[in-house]
């Protein structure tokens, strides 16, 4: 069910927040032992919140599940993390909760992810695994997905992710539910436990299109809190949503259905695209030429700023600390030793070299100019295109433990979602079919489309126009 | 930090793992290094292919995070006290306590 059908049964008085939690907590104690998509929930904070809630509001009485390192008062916040598995109850709440709260929503649910949002298979939480709901052999992608396993498994109606390389887009993708990525500063990063703090945006995981614009309006606009954040109006995401696309221009570019795009991606994505240009899309053939050099930028940028960012849990004001250090700086490495995994120790140690002196220029400052080079690519394309449509991910959901010993392998794919963040660019997935690998199994395809800069409204109703061609 | 006096050559992709933990304030283990290594090692002979690109009169992003103005220069509420220590692994007298800095004369 959409967050606007449970809204109208709201208002009709078919149902009440109270019973859709009661409902939900049973769905989540029948599937999400094989699922794995919550690290907790508390039902009786949600009954509190829901027999206060105004039903009348936006997302009045609505259960949102939100990933595990937004900070939500009261509520525990692992960062899929043993460093802040003991020691850290949120003292507050983070913007968007502020905001989803002022709006009448319930947070309910915290969603399993790779630790500190490190990783693209949800492999890498401390805690548990998640299995994605169309097959559990494979993985529901990642960062966020327990977020997007939740949704696509009906045990969340909706889930805030956030998105530093691709971290709601390509779970989604996996799963077969709406993922958006807003422009950078378009959403508040306060109470988001930082990653990479130039790339990482709060965003929706949903069921629609439609939901994800309700919750974007809900959770978008300036944020005196974080100083990355756009003073500029946020506008009805929901006005133009259903004027479809044509006479839209949209670009597709060539660097993104190169070699290595399993089949059945590349043919789900080119239908929608022909199917597009019938409804009238202008389909324009682009060039995004240093699309080759994202992934290298990428983890030259993430892994410098995570390493400065996570140079805070040092066992000092909250989290893990090492029971008996000799002094203060053996009380630092026990701790992050003791409680960091290997995906974070790994990015920790790169960032640390890139950053260090001998090297920044060679590594960082280049990788800086790189980027510029990217987001004009993006500025140029944008200068004929309204739209810029492509692949989410290279293939379908792999097998679990498929790429643990590689992780190379897993950071070259995040190919076609990583460029958006380095530009700042809003993005979003949405299903547009599905493909097997052997024939057996049906996984979900996402597609991906990209807008300019504060480009949301036109982004949302290009994703409309393919989202009721699926349904047709 | 200055880890310069054993620079690697840039076109042989290797890192120290052991001594950048060690900056990284990360006591690794000998297995976790024997892992790390060529791990390591692969991610930066694949950054390095940034090192080929041509880069004529590309200036580093500064604005892509697009700062917005300062806010005042005034003083704000906070969280209080007892929030700020709710989840101090150790504390005292409304403090959080930590092993000493300044060793024993």
């Amino acid at each position: 069910m959409s967050l606007i059908t449970l809204r109208r049964q709201y208002l009709d008085g078919e149902t009440t927040p109270s019973e859709t939690l009661a409902k939900l907590a049973l769905e989540i104690a029948s599937r999400d032992p094989e699922t794995g998509a919550y690290l907790s929930h508390d039902l009786d904070l949600a009954l509190e919140a829901a027999a206060r809630t105004d039903v009348s509001k936006p997302l009045g009485g609505i259960p949102i599940a939100i990933k595990d390192n937004i900070n939500t008062l009261g509520q525990p916040c692992t960062c899929g993390s043993r460093f802040l598995e003991k020691n850290y109850t949120s003292p507050y709440d983070a913007t968007v909760i502020r905001k989803l709260k002022e709006a009448g929503a319930i947070p309910f649910g915290r969603m399993n992810m790779d630790e500190f949002a490190m990783g693209s298979a949800t492999e890498n939480s401390a805690f548990q695994i998640t299995r994605n709901p169309h097959d559990h052999t494979r993985i529901p992608g990642g960062s966020s997905g327990g977020s997007a396993a939740a949704v696509a498994d009906g045990t969340a109606f909706a889930a805030l992710g956030s998105d530093t390389g691709g971290s709601i887009r390509q779970p989604a993708s996996h799963c077969g539910v709406v993922g958006l990525k807003p422009t950078y500063g378009r959403v508040s990063r306060y109470g988001l436990v930082a990653f990479a703090s130039s790339l990482d945006q709060i965003g929706p995981l949903t069921r629609t299109v439609e939901d994800a614009a309700l919750i974007l309006q809900a959770v978008a606009g300036h944020d005196p809190l974080d100083s990355t954040s756009l003073d500029a109006a946020v506008p009805d995401y929901s006005a133009e949503i259903n004027l479809g696309v044509k006479g839209v221009r949209i670009g597709i570019p060539q660097e993104y259905f190169g070699a290595g795009i399993h089949p059945g991606v590349r043919e789900n994505v080119e239908h929608r695209i022909k199917q597009l240009e019938d409804l009238g899309a202008v389909i324009v053939p682009i060039s995004l030429p240093h699309t080759e050099h994202a992934v290298a930028t990428y983890y030259v940028i993430a892994p410098a700023e995570a390493s400065s960012n996570l140079s805070r849990f040092d066992g000092i004001r909250y989290g893990n600390r090492a029971p008996n250090p000799a002094d203060i700086t053996d009380l630092y490495h026990q701790s992050r030793e003791l409680s960091f995994g290997p995906e974070v120790k790994r990015r920790i140690i790169l960032g640390t070299y890139v950053l260090s002196s001998g090297y920044y220029d060679a590594y960082y400052t280049r990788a800086q100019k790189i980027r510029d080079l990217i987001k004009h690519d993006f500025k140029r394309a944008f200068d004929t295109v309204d739209a810029i449509l492509s692949p989410v991910a290279p293939t379908p959901a792999r097998k679990l433990g498929s790429c643990a010993e590689d992780p190379l392998q897993d950071y070259l794919a995040d190919i076609f979602t990583i460029p958006a963040n380095l530009a700042g660019i809003p993005a979003m997935s949405v299903p547009c079919g599905t493909t097997s690998f052997d024939g057996s199994d049906k996984l979900p395809v996402g597609i991906q489309i990209l807008a300019p800069h504060l480009g949301e409204a036109m982004m949302l109703r290009v994703a409309k126009s393919i989202e009721d061609l699926s349904l047709s | 930090m200055d880890i310069s006096s054993n620079l690697p050559q840039m076109s042989h992709a290797h890192i120290d793992v052991r001594y950048v933990a060690k900056l990284a304030r990360l006591d690794l283990t000998e297995p976790e290094i024997a892992v790390f290594q060529p791990q390591l090692n692969a991610i930066i002979s694949h950054v390095e292919s940034l090192s080929a690109i041509n880069l004529p009169g590309a200036t580093a992003a500064t604005d892509t995070t697009r700062l917005s103005p300062m806010r005042d220069d005034k003083p704000h509420p906070s969280l209080p006290p007892e929030a700020v220590l709710l989840n101090a692994p150790d504390q005292a007298q409304s403090q959080i306590r930590v092993p000493k800095v300044v060793a024993d004369a």
